[in-house]
């Protein structure tokens, strides 16, 4: 079956620095696929080659087994890590205008209802808190039934309850068979939603599989002669990249 | 191009605008502020030209009795009579272009001091000697008056202030907003949607020039209901000069909005564009018998040929006809700046 969406040989070279060394791999419809790794490992820089803000300096991306065409945007859905909205427009009016600019759309009503923005939605989108304005991205990334979500860093900077209930509408909107492409520093995170998952460092992809998959394969006994039963994600994830901070 | 995505952005720059009370209410207030103020100064019987300060008299006010200097001289219109209660008072003063030149009372001859630097001082000092010169020597000249209806000073200036009210807003609006919004984020997330960059910018141009024509009708109106300015020409046509006026600016406002994160550099460079456009386009003065270098560089900007052409309409009567150079160069550098702004847009960078 032909994957919704494939990297090829993604490059992208800033003069010296390479943020993405050779990145390739595919995701299939209908899961939700995990980019993980540490500052400055790549990630946002391969999905942003993949949704095409910023150009590869080398390689292909392919949507539906073919390149990507004009009829992509229209496809797609963004939650960005940064980004402001369009000031002095209500959470309702930002939904609208932005709604407005596709052919396919969902019902604004709905959607409110969906990321619990409903009690929020005559408020201007500048005076709602960190956790609203999360869920307003989120609902913003929706508003076009996009067939393909793409989800950067979507919880980072939300207290636990709102970055639980953006999980729980994460959630609902995989149980609707849309296929998600997410990159988290939160490992809980990742194993919760993620059905699949990446690891990347230094522009690379170092791993790659199922939570179990990840564990089995790349879990090392510690010497203490404990089993990696006890070991999860996290785990994991340092053995792979180190203990050395990033920044 | 869809005309809806357009018509959606341009839609919401305009709810933007109208919501923003602060801007909203600077945009028309700044320009009217300035418009009353100078018709308070140059409308009022008190206005000078030049300041010749006269010595010894005590309390330092402006003098309005009989002094003891030549009375030609001190019936001159346009000469402001500021006493002085010394020499050394009035020599400080005149050193610091205060005053362009001082007298002492007395009877002839009379002493009087002049700054070799001040070009008033100058003039000034000529008015002071032709005053001596006897009754007669007119007669060697042959007054004649202009005829028709006079141009008042605030007739000349209000379309500059109009004018330079439209660049700061065209320039400002557009290109420091836009650069603001590449380095918010808010392009990055437009550029994720369907919208094309020909999109954008026409609804940012359409915006604009929608919000300019509307501040200019408010300004108009509310400054006419005060100071009442005669319109010699057409009002259709002034109406069509300043459209391609405001489409001129703000296609130069889009080429300085093509490019780039950084606000205070852009600050920087809007700031080194509309201060040459403002002193050189002949908002406040004319440049008339400037160095050709000067009419060189005014004639780059597109707001010496808005209000070249607003000037000719409103103060001389002019058609559009006489005035088809300036809409000419307007419409050419507008087609040169939507080229130049719309290959150079970016959405992030």
């Amino acid at each position: 079956m032909t994957p919704l969406i494939e990297a090829r040989h993604l490059v992208k070279t800033y003069k010296s620095l390479t943020a993405v060394d050779d990145v390739s791999f595919d995701i299939s419809r209908g899961i939700c696929f995990g980019l993980l790794g540490p500052n400055g490992a790549g990630k946002t820089t391969t999905i942003e080659m993949m949704e095409g803000i910023i150009s590869a300096t080398s390689g292909q991306v392919y949507y539906k087994g073919a390149p990507r065409t004009g009829s992509f945007n229209e496809e797609i859905g963004i939650q960005f890590q940064h980004t402001a909205l369009l000031s002095f427009l209500t959470v309702r009016e930002t939904l609208k205008t932005f709604q407005k600019l596709y052919h396919r759309t969902a019902d604004i009503d709905s959607l409110l209802a969906t990321c619990n923005l409903l009690d929020i939605q005559n408020q201007y989108n500048d005076r709602i808190s960190g956790g609203q304005r999360q869920r307003l991205l989120l609902a913003l990334a929706l508003v076009n039934r996009p067939e393909l979500l793409f989800l950067d860093e979507p919880s980072t900077g939300l207290d636990p309850q709102a970055r639980r209930n953006l999980w729980d509408i994460v959630l609902n909107i995989k149980s609707r068979g849309k296929t998600i492409i997410l990159t988290t520093h939160y490992m809980e995170e990742a194993e919760l939603l993620c059905d699949e998952i990446a690891i990347m460092d230094h522009g690379r992809i170092i791993a790659r599989g199922t939570v179990t998959d990840l564990i089995r394969t790349h879990c090392r006994d510690d010497g203490t002669g404990r089993p990696c039963a006890d070991a999860n994600l996290e785990t994991v994830f340092i053995q792979l990249t180190g203990r050395q901070l990033r920044e | 191009m869809r005309f809806k995505r357009l018509w959606v952005m341009f839609a919401a720059r305009n709810l933007e605008f109208f919501r923003d009370r602060a801007a909203f209410g600077w945009n028309f207030l700044f320009p009217f502020l300035i418009v009353a103020g100078f018709a308070i100064v140059f409308g009022g019987k008190t206005f000078s030209e030049y300041k010749a300060g006269v010595f010894p008299v005590d309390p330092p006010v402006a003098i309005h009795q009989r002094m003891e200097i030549p009375e030609g001289f001190q019936s001159t219109k346009y000469v402001e009579f500021v006493g002085v209660p010394s020499l050394e008072a009035g020599l400080l003063l005149l050193k610091q272009h205060k005053i362009d030149l001082l007298i002492r009372q007395g009877t002839a001859p009379y002493s009087y001091w002049t700054n070799a630097s001040s070009p008033k001082g100058y003039v000034l000092e000529k008015m002071l000697i032709a005053s001596l010169q006897p009754e007669n020597a007119a007669a060697l000249l042959s007054r004649q008056v202009v005829q028709g209806k006079q141009v008042r000073y605030i007739d000349w200036l209000f379309p500059g202030i109009l004018g330079m009210n439209m660049m700061f807003s065209a320039l400002w609006g557009v290109g420091y907003v836009v650069v603001r919004y590449r380095k918010n984020g808010v392009l990055k997330r437009l550029k994720a949607t369907p919208l094309t960059a020909m999109e954008y910018l026409s609804a940012q141009l359409l915006s604009r020039i929608f919000l300019l024509m509307f501040t200019l009708l408010v300004v108009w109106i509310g400054c006419d209901i005060l100071l009442s300015f005669d319109v010699a020409g057409s009002y259709f046509d002034l109406a069509l000069v300043f459209f391609l006026g405001c489409l001129s600016l703000t296609a130069m406002g889009l080429v300085l909005a093509s490019r780039g994160t950084s606000e205070e550099f852009t600050s920087g460079i809007l700031n080194f564009i509309s201060w040459p456009m403002m002193f050189l386009s002949e908002v406040w003065f004319s440049i008339e018998g400037a160095p050709q270098w000067v009419h060189w560089i005014a004639a780059a900007f597109p707001l010496t040929h808005l209000l070249s052409a607003v000037r000719k309409i409103m103060n001389d009567g002019a058609g559009l006809a006489d005035v088809m150079p300036e809409l000419a160069i307007l419409s050419a550098m507008t087609g040169v700046c939507l080229v130049v702004g719309a290959s150079l847009f970016s959405w992030n960078e």
